[in-house]
Formats: structure tokens, C-alpha cells, sequence
């Protein structure tokens, strides 16, 4: 048995140097009236896929800014081997355009005025074409696994999560961390009642300060804007309270056993922003809705995803793999075919958390490897933009 | 050792996670703390589903809700030992 430092995946070395586990070649829309010409070329050329969304028009400020990360980081992200961006109009597709090419990977945009859709549909088409015949002959090499960019967030949460499957993916940050990954982890609603406990969490002082300003934020400019009883059964959720999961401090204190015993974070990002501190584990400011959380963490550049669940969410992204773990045992016997991990010995006594972290590293590595996750053989592809407040 | 009905985080805390589908009201539940393993035995008071919790001790309305050692909340009315504890009776101090 190797070290955790010595371990080894199959993955797609890119010219930025970073390893992608997928080799996507995917076809962008800017905005929400494009996505009919992206589903066009997707349906044209096999082995390529259309990512459509909700936004892109009229959005302005920081709101804007958060698009933009989102749509470049998305098409950056090493798990995509090449793009096809199309937009009604060419400014703001360049502008995606330029921002993914610095990564050196192929994309080509394509703008719909002057052209009307069925032009754009077969330039694009042929583009897609070329980046398929691309795509497939780049080949998987050895790449050390502490290569890896592996973010958590969990969903449809109880008290097994914070028993079992979030004490496992601690586990695995605890062990993983140290040997050079990138970890993030968010949520920003969701660590309300342990922000005492995530604050002391941080690498240094500065950055737990930064922190608290961050979640407080949250907690004045929306919580206090809108809040209502138990946040409408948002927080806990319906399926939370089924669960067992009464008060959001509770459901707090499960989240945070994602990030395991040892490690603490580094730095805050900003929503679908990468990384540039180095190595380690880091906190998003995300909403705690599964899609647009990974999807924010699938544009920050982490190419792997680990997802614990109670009740079972069932949640996947169109880019990256969305590794299920579970506890429950009801979730496991009734809706098996979502779980990846089941780690409902720890309920049991039959597995240790030690035990429940090796399982995950391991399924990561199968992973990476190229197996496919519940959630890809299942066809979940959600791709979730956070809007953070009206367009114009 | 044999299979817990009921999983506690803590020492400290005074609510345990029923583990088990199917628990009846009158079972003597295995209790497992998982912070060290130790055990110990607990009647249930209530029929409680999977996942939902039991009050460790006699609990009255106004007492703060401790799990992970920490405070998940606030009592709004009295439980005794073995019942279930959940909307019903505990209520966040939040929002």
C-alpha cells in the first residue's frame, strides 16, 4: 500500500499544467437566448455537450463580474478539453473567449447577430467537430493524485452526515491535504451557529478576521434583509427536518466536519474565483443550494467533487464528477443507485472514520481513473448560476 | 460489539441520534459515545425515526441543546429522558 503521497491517477496533463480527470469538449452559451444554437451543435457533433443556463444579459457591477468568473472558469477548468463559446453578440463572447484561452486549451466563439442561428449553428458545428477529433486523441498519463483540485459541499443533509459522511471527507482532507491538493469548502448560510468554530479554523488571525467580515456580510445584506421563521424551510430544509436536523447551529456543526481534525484554511475566495495562494485548503463564499455551490467550485478550477448526503441528493455537474457518500442506511437501501461510498458501517460500529476516509481516497482515485460517478451514469448535469441580485 | 440504536457525539452533550429504522418506544437502546467509544444503556420514550434525536436527561423548557459539545439551541418545552427531541421542543436561537 502506498503512502497518500505516493499515490497515482490517470489524468489529462493540460498546457497550464494543471491535470484534468474529464476531457470534455463542451459548447458555452453566453447568454440564455444562445442556449438553443449550443444545443443545436451539441446534438450535431457526438461527444461534445451543451452547458445551457438561465443568465448573461443585462447583468452589471460585481453581479456581472461573478458571470463572467463563472463562464470563463467553467471553460478553463482542466476537466474541459476544448470550447465553443456563442453569444448573441461577439463583445461578451470574446471576452469569455479570451479569458479561457489563456489557459492555451482550443476555443473558438461564435456571435449570432449578422448570422441568425443556422449560420452560426453550422460554423460552430464544424469548429466543434475539429476540437472532438482533438479531444479524443489526447491520451490519460500518470500524474501524482496530489495534483488534484478536490472540493466538498454537502446536501440534503441529517445527523448521519455529521456522524459519518462528513467526518469521512474530513478524513480525507486530513490526510490528502498534506500532500500538496487543493481543498475548498463553503456554504456561507450553513456554518451559522459554528462561525465562532470556522473562524478558529483559519491558517492565520488576518484571514479569520477577513472570515467573520465575509459570513457577517452574508448575515446583514441578505439574512437580515429577508429573513423569515426558519428561513421558509430553507434552512433547515424540508428534508433536513425529516432527517432528523432541528435547528441551523446543528446543521452547522455537521457541515464543518468536512474539513476533518488537522487541516485549516489558507484564504477566501470570492464566488467561482481561483485559488492563488497555493496549495491547501481554502473557503468559498457560496451559497449552500448543491448546484450553484459546485458549479462556483467547478469554475474555481476543482476538478473533482466530494458529496456527502442523508436523505440523498442526487445532485451532478456537467464538468465535474460529483462523488456521492452516504451514512444512511435508509438512503443507502432505498436510493443505492446515487451513492458512490457507503459509509453506513460508521453507524454501525463495523467501519472507523480512519477506515470511511481511505474508502473515499480510493473511490477518488477510481474516480479519476475514469470511472464514471452515480451521478454521470445518471445524467445529472446541473449547471446553476449564482445571481446576486436583479439584472438591469 | 453489538450493533448502538443510538449515536452520541460528546460527554457533554444531552441529546443522542437514534441510528436505527424502526425504533419503538420501551427498547433499551445501546448508546455509544463516539468521542471515545464508551457505552451505556437508554430507554426510549418514544417511538423516533432514524436519524431524529433523544434527550439524554430530563430537559426543561428554556435548557440550551448541546451536540459536538456545542450549543445547537434552545428548549421551548420540557422532555424527559429517552423522549424525542426535535421541532416539536427545540427551536434554533437564530432565526
Amino acid at each position: 500500500m502506498p503512502t497518500h503521497a505516493n499515490l497515482t491517477i490517470k489524468g489529462y496533463r493540460r498546457d497550464n499544467g494543471r491535470v484534468g480527470i474529464r476531457n470534455h469538449v463542451i459548447i458555452l452559451p453566453v447568454d440564455d437566448i444562445s442556449n438553443t444554437a449550443c444545443e443545436a451543435v451539441a446534438a450535431n457533433i457526438k461527444g461534445t455537450m451543451a452547458l445551457p443556463h438561465a443568465y448573461g444579459r443585462l447583468q452589471f457591477g460585481e453581479d456581472l463580474n461573478l458571470f463572467f468568473r463563472t463562464m470563463i472558469g467553467t471553460g478553463a477548468n482542466p476537466n474541459v478539453a476544448a470550447v465553443v463559446v456563442i453569444g448573441i453578440e461577439p463583445g461578451w463572447t470574446k471576452k469569455i473567449v479570451d479569458g479561457i484561452a489563456q489557459t492555451g486549451k482550443p476555443v473558438a466563439g461564435f456571435a449570432i447577430e449578422q448570422n441568425g442561428d443556422l449560420k452560426t449553428i453550422m460554423d460552430a458545428s464544424r469548429k466543434a467537430k475539429e476540437f472532438v477529433h482533438y479531444a479524443t486523441e489526447l491520451q490519460r498519463e500518470d500524474c501524482p493524485l496530489s495534483d488534484l483540485w478536490i472540493s466538498t459541499k454537502c446536501g440534503e443533509s441529517d445527523t448521519t452526515t455529521g456522524l459519518g459522511s462528513c467526518p469521512t471527507v474530513g478524513n480525507m482532507y486530513d490526510k490528502l491535504l498534506p500532500t500538496g491538493v487543493y481543498g475548498v469548502f463553503g456554504e456561507t448560510s450553513e456554518i451559522t451557529g459554528a462561525e465562532h468554530i470556522c473562524q478558529a479554523r483559519a491558517a492565520t488571525k488576518e484571514v479569520g478576521e477577513r472570515w467573520y467580515k465575509m459570513w457577517k456580510a452574508y448575515q446583514e445584506d441578505v439574512i437580515e434583509q429577508f429573513k423569515t421563521d426558519d428561513l421558509s424551510d430553507s434552512q433547515p430544509t424540508k428534508g433536513n427536518i425529516e432527517g432528523g436536523l432541528t435547528t441551523i447551529e446543528e446543521k452547522a456543526f455537521g457541515n464543518l466536519e468536512k474539513i476533518g481534525r488537522t487541516s485549516s484554511f489558507i484564504d477566501i475566495l470570492e464566488p467561482a474565483e481561483t485559488p492563488k495562494s497555493g496549495n491547501g485548503l481554502y473557503y468559498m463564499d457560496t451559497s449552500s443550494a448543491a448546484a450553484e455551490c459546485v458549479t462556483l467550485m467547478a469554475a474555481g478550477g476543482y476538478v473533482v467533487h466530494t458529496f456527502p448526503t442523508g436523505q440523498g441528493n442526487i445532485v451532478g455537474n456537467p464538468i465535474v464528477p460529483v462523488i456521492k457518500i452516504s451514512a444512511n442506511p435508509r438512503t443507502v437501501r432505498t436510493m443505492g443507485e446515487h451513492i458512490d461510498v457507503d459509509v453506513s458501517g460508521i453507524l454501525r460500529r463495523e467501519m472507523t472514520i480512519d477506515a470511511a476516509g481511505d474508502a473515499l481516497i480510493e473511490m477518488i482515485r477510481r474516480t479519476s481513473n475514469g470511472r464514471n460517478t452515480a451521478a454521470e451514469a445518471l445524467g445529472h448535469r446541473e449547471f446553476v448560476m449564482t445571481k446576486l441580485y436583479r439584472s438591469a | 460489539m453489538s450493533i448502538p440504536q443510538l449515536l452520541v457525539h460528546d460527554h457533554v452533550d444531552n441529546v443522542g441520534v437514534v441510528v436505527v429504522e424502526g425504533l419503538k418506544a420501551g427498547t433499551k437502546m445501546l448508546g455509544v459515545v463516539t468521542a471515545d467509544n464508551s457505552s451505556f444503556e437508554l430507554e426510549a420514550g418514544a417511538d423516533v425515526p432514524i436519524g431524529h434525536k433523544v434527550a439524554l436527561q430530563d430537559i426543561k423548557a428554556g435548557d440550551t441543546a448541546i451536540k459536538y459539545g456545542q450549543d445547537i439551541g434552545r428548549f421551548v418545552a420540557p422532555v424527559a429522558k429517552g423522549g424525542h427531541v426535535h421541532v416539536h421542543n427545540l427551536k434554533t436561537k437564530r432565526w
